[in-house]
């Protein structure tokens, strides 16, 4: 079953560009990763899901309903963790806490202190003396106290430091492995790479790919780099051969497509060394970046 | 209503309540203790007004006043009094919902799984409270400076009944107002400024109107649609005046619900 169905979703704030006809499914119990540099929409989707803003056209529908028309019933099972976190300074933490609890059904009390004490957050120190990392904190459990089937983070690593970042993903890997969905935007690919089990990558308000990570990585695009005699970069002329590039004497570039013919290519020249591998996401992503 | 939501936003207002609540009852005892002293050299004071070219008194809303009497001279210095209410409901207007824009916590509250018109209603009973308490406030503080200052004196507690009376729907004119103007702009970085603005926007038109002797722009400001020198001397409101007021309130009030609801909640970056 699609948990969040996009379709066509376009939004524009007077006639600056949020985003353009996007459209993708996340299934249920995966890690969906979203990936783009800053502007590229990445929080106007969210928001648009969360119907903290309203779509120019297009829609969406998150646990099979209308995101807008169904937003308080949706909302009751989404934890969202935004980029930047605020909450109202003067309050300490654990009212923030519970007044956040306050809005979902249930007693929610045990499994708040079993988070703060894993994420390590004191709980009678008001807001704003906290640093961001404890902001940040302070989110991860309000997102999560109320145990809900769609995670939204978004940039989630933001000002926490290592260790708890690493705790951080280990958190959210238990609870996907419980049956939750998580949105996982970001624009760094490592933690996307270790992350998901997919992705979609948007640039400038459009989605340019959906893929499987592995697919992304593995089937779609080789890393080439061929040294050899008196070569040409000309005769890697081919359909599916980009961002070549002459290093002294050797020739790289992506290539996707039959990997026959490349190595068929390769054969005719006298070579005396090949790599052929996977790129990094971190390439796959410059590469559509370009 | 939602009660988690309500009490909240009570407890947050609080302390504003309450510095709002304490100066204007100061204000108004401090007024009234300087009543006697007044009346004494009343017939001084009248001759000298006397003299004040029209304009100038018309500018100082002292037109047709007669300080010597209890509610005449309540009555004038009500208009400050008017002036720190129309100052205050207009502040708890234009912050209630812009203040979390500003802050940027209305991510936290319309994420949670509530309608935004039930939010809008709990935050607004929850300001309509706190102008109820200086309301009550005001109240008190009138009719016990007055008992306590006004000598001799006697007075018609009708008119000033009818005067305090129409305090609630002076400050619903302009908390609604600000309401509205809050969600017509995109953002507002401070309220101070916006609810001056409306309030002594409001306070000037209804002088000028005086000043120029035009009727027109007395149909806008709560300041003509309530002006205490009116209400004591007839004994009534200006029913149609009082009407306009009542018809801008529940227009900004429906308006906002409706502007509310669509509102497109800007992000941090």
């Amino acid at each position: 079953m699609n948990i969040i169905e996009v379709n066509h979703l376009t939004k524009y704030y007077g006639k600056a560009r949020g985003i353009d006809d996007v459209s993708f499914q996340v299934n249920e119990g995966e890690i969906f990763g979203f990936i783009g540099p800053n502007g590229a929409g990445k929080s106007t989707t969210i928001r648009l899901l969360l119907s903290l803003i309203h779509p120019t056209s297009g829609s969406a529908t998150i646990f099979g309903r209308d995101c807008v028309k169904f937003g308080p019933e949706i909302r009751r099972e989404i934890g969202y963790l935004p980029s930047e976190v605020f909450y109202y300074d003067r309050m300490r933490v654990i009212d923030l806490l519970n007044y956040s609890a306050s809005f979902f059904p249930g007693d929610h009390t045990e499994r708040m202190h079993k988070l703060a004490a894993l994420m390590e957050l004191e709980l009678n120190r008001r807001i704003e003396d906290l640093s961001y990392g404890n902001r940040k904190k302070v989110g991860i459990v309000q997102g999560l106290l109320h145990q809900p089937r769609l995670l939204f983070l978004d940039e989630p690593t933001a000002g926490l430091d290592p260790l708890m970042q690493h705790k951080f993903f280990q958190l959210i890997r238990e609870e996907n492995k419980q049956g939750v969905t998580v949105f996982f935007s970001s624009h760094i690919l490592g933690e996307v790479q270790r992350m998901c089990n997919r992705v979609a990558i948007i640039k400038e308000g459009r989605i340019i790919e959906t893929a499987d990570i592995r697919t992304l990585q593995r089937n779609n695009y080789k890393k080439v780099q061929v040294v050899a005699e008196n070569l040409s970069a000309s005769c890697f002329d081919l359909p599916g051969v980009t961002n070549l590039e002459r290093l002294g004497g050797a020739v790289r570039f992506f290539y996707k497509g039959d990997i026959n013919d490349v190595v068929r290519r390769i054969g005719e020249q006298k070579v005396s060394d090949v790599t052929i591998e996977e790129p990094t996401l971190e390439e796959i992503f410059m590469h559509y970046y370009e | 209503m939602a009660m988690n939501i309500f009490r909240h936003e009570f407890r947050t207002n609080l302390r504003s309540v309450f510095i709002w609540s304490a100066s204007i009852a100061v204000l108004i005892i401090v007024f009234e203790s300087l009543f006697l002293s007044f009346a004494q050299q009343a017939e001084l004071l009248n001759k000298a007004m006397a003299n004040f070219p029209p304009q100038l008194l018309t500018a100082f809303g002292l037109n047709g006043v007669d300080l010597s009497t209890v509610l005449g001279f309540f009555g004038y210095t009500f208009l400050f009094v008017q002036i720190c209410l129309a100052i205050q409901a207009a502040n708890y207007g234009f912050s209630l919902v812009s203040v979390e824009e500003r802050e940027w916590t209305a991510d936290f509250l319309l994420t949670k799984p509530i309608k935004r018109t039930r939010i809008l209603t709990s935050k607004l009973l929850a300001a309509l409270c706190g102008l109820a308490i200086t309301n009550l406030v005001v109240w008190a503080a009138s009719f016990g400076s007055i008992s306590l200052f006004k000598g001799d004196k006697s007075y018609d507690a009708a008119a000033l009944f009818l005067l305090l009376a129409s305090i609630a729907l002076f400050q619903l004119f302009f908390f609604f107002v600000g309401l509205l103007i809050s969600l017509m702009v995109k953002r507002i970085r401070s309220v101070m400024p916006y609810s001056m603005e409306l309030a002594f926007g409001m306070y000037v038109l209804s002088v000028f109107g005086d000043m120029l002797g035009t009727s027109v722009l007395e149909k806008i400001t709560p300041f003509k649609h309530f002006e205490p020198n009116y209400i004591i001397q007839n004994g009534r409101f200006d029913l149609p005046l009082v009407l306009i007021c009542v018809l801008v309130t529940m227009i900004s009030l429906v308006s906002s619900y409706m502007l509310y609801v669509k509102r497109d909640i800007p992000s941090v970056a």
